[in-house]
């Protein structure tokens, strides 16, 4: 509940917040290797932040630039084996 | 009935103007629906519409960008503390109230986020695909960041201060999410930190109970539900700071389309901006008078004049400006034009008071940050 809201801008109230959000709606398109995907690209984002990327010219390219990102910079926990998968669905489906 | 889910559907998407634009119109809590960009973590723009309402945006309206999953939904407000500590003399331990209980100064600021625009830029880049809607402008309420680090005493030495929010990442690998100010920056005055926005609390989603207030400076710097501030000796190295969030280290920022930078620097303060408000692109309008309205804004120069063309930038007329709400503020302008039958493009150019200026054609950098160019909207008269 939002209760603290009710009570004005100068108060603090005893109540934990506990904000809640819509349920989650967003999904990947299918294509191959979409099990793959779905395993490892929604620990820690929902799918809306791929499907709401650009067309890019080179697909390939910056899909795999996307990916390598995700492993070298945020600490995705994907195999070797199943990159070369999960890029080949991305640049086939966005 | 066929009719009613018609409705329905229309009202639950937005087309953004550039390709892979649709996106769903979604309701949060203590939040009118919204352009939705992602759910987890939720990120939402405001529908361009609200900005002709006024130029204050209200709470509910207000865009809401997350870069980690990790959010603070249980936080308790009697439980929150906000930490000082690092290079001070007597590190402190704020609650809400102690920060409420001390004198409490307001400001009238945009702000915006860095990659608001983002899905104009061609080439298209990758991140968070924005229109125009990833700003807002509201009065802030707190205390000064300068008054909490003189409290705590910063120490001969000190060259930095960074700032933590209680949002995180959801893996330990991720880096969390930390930025950093000079301290000259950090006690200027005008960095503040707010509990109140618009009359209100500030929404959760909008960083409740307390966020940093950067006056000028790109929204990356206004850190929600913060609980953490660090006096460093150093330059920070945080993720955040050394590798996002750069521009390029060049004229203008901005180096040819498709390149990149030899040099960066952090991310600082906006570019020059104007819109049109009640004009939407592709309208149709009757031949004769009506007037244009629109908003102004900079990094903290102020607004010195702001002009319109409606024949795609032949011939410009100065617009009248309307209430002074703040150097940092959105600025309101107005022209009455007269429209000719045809198909006609509208612009607007705003000047700052440091002679800062909007380019006509736009600059380009691989992030997707500072977009600036003059704005166009295109309509129909007849
Ligand atoms: C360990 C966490 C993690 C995993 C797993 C992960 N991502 Fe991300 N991703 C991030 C973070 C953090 C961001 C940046 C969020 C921000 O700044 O809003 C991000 C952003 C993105 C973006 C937005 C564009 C950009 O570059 O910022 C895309 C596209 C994306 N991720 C794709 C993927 C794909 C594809 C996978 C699976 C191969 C994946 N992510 C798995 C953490 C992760």
């Amino acid at each position: 509940s939002l209760c603290w809201l009710a009570s004005g801008p100068a108060s603090v109230t005893a109540a934990p917040v506990n904000y809640q959000t819509p349920r989650e709606a967003a999904a990947f398109k299918p294509g191959p290797n979409l099990e793959v995907v779905q395993g490892n690209c929604t620990a820690c984002h929902s799918a809306d932040y791929i499907n709401t990327q650009p067309p890019m010219k080179n697909k390939k390219e910056f899909w795999q630039a996307e990916v390598t990102k995700m492993v070298k910079v945020y600490g995705a926990p994907i195999d070797d084996s199943d990159v070369g998968k999960i890029v080949d669905y991305l640049a086939a489906t966005y | 009935s066929g009719f009613g889910s018609t409705v329905a559907l229309a009202e639950d998407v937005v087309t953004l103007p550039f390709a892979n634009g649709e996106r769903p119109l979604v309701k949060y809590p203590q939040k009118r629906p919204m352009i939705g960009l992602t759910s987890r973590p939720p990120q939402l723009e405001t529908p361009f519409a609200v900005f002709n309402d006024g130029p204050i945006t209200p709470n509910n309206a207000f865009f809401v960008r997350y870069h980690l999953a990790g959010l603070p939904y249980d936080l308790d407000p009697d439980k929150f503390t906000l930490d000082v500590k690092g290079k001070v003399d007597k590190p402190l331990k704020l609650s809400l109230k102690d920060i409420r209980k001390m004198k409490a100064t307001e400001i009238v600021a945009v702000n915006q986020c860095s990659g608001n625009s983002r899905g104009f830029f061609e080439p298209r880049v990758a991140g968070g695909q924005l229109g125009n809607g990833a700003m807002g402008n509201a009065r802030w309420r707190g205390v000064p960041l300068k008054t909490v680090l003189e409290m705590a005493g910063v120490q001969a030495g000190a060259r930095q201060v960074t700032f933590g929010g209680m949002d995180g990442p959801v893996i330990d690998k991720t880096p969390d999410f930390v930025k950093a100010l000079d301290l000259d920056h950090a006690m200027n005055g005008e960095v503040m930190l707010a509990y109140g926005m618009n009359g209100d609390d500030l929404p959760f989603l909008n960083g409740f109970p307390l966020r940093l207030i950067v006056p000028g400076y790109y929204g990356t710097y206004w850190v929600k539900h913060l609980n953490e501030i660090t006096v460093i000796d150093g330059v920070f190295d945080g993720f955040w700071m050394k590798s996002a969030y750069r521009i390029p280290d060049t004229p203008n920022n901005s180096v040819a389309p498709g390149t990149t930078p030899k040099a960066t620097i952090p991310i600082n303060r906006f570019t020059v901006r104007s819109f049109i408000t009640n004009v939407a692109d592709g309208a149709k309008l009757k031949t004769g008078n009506i007037t244009l309205r629109g908003i102004a804004f900079d990094g903290g120069a102020g607004i010195k004049e702001v002009a319109v063309s409606t024949d795609g930038g032949k011939t410009w007329t100065n617009a009248k400006l309307g209430k002074d709400l703040g150097k940092y503020s959105f600025r309101e302008w107005k022209l009455p034009v007269k429209l000719a039958a045809g198909a006609c493009d509208l612009k607007v150019r705003a000047t700052s008071n440091s002679g800062e200026t909007q380019p006509d054609t736009p600059r380009w950098n691989p992030a997707g940050y500072l977009r600036n160019v003059v704005e166009t909207v295109r309509v129909t008269v007849a």
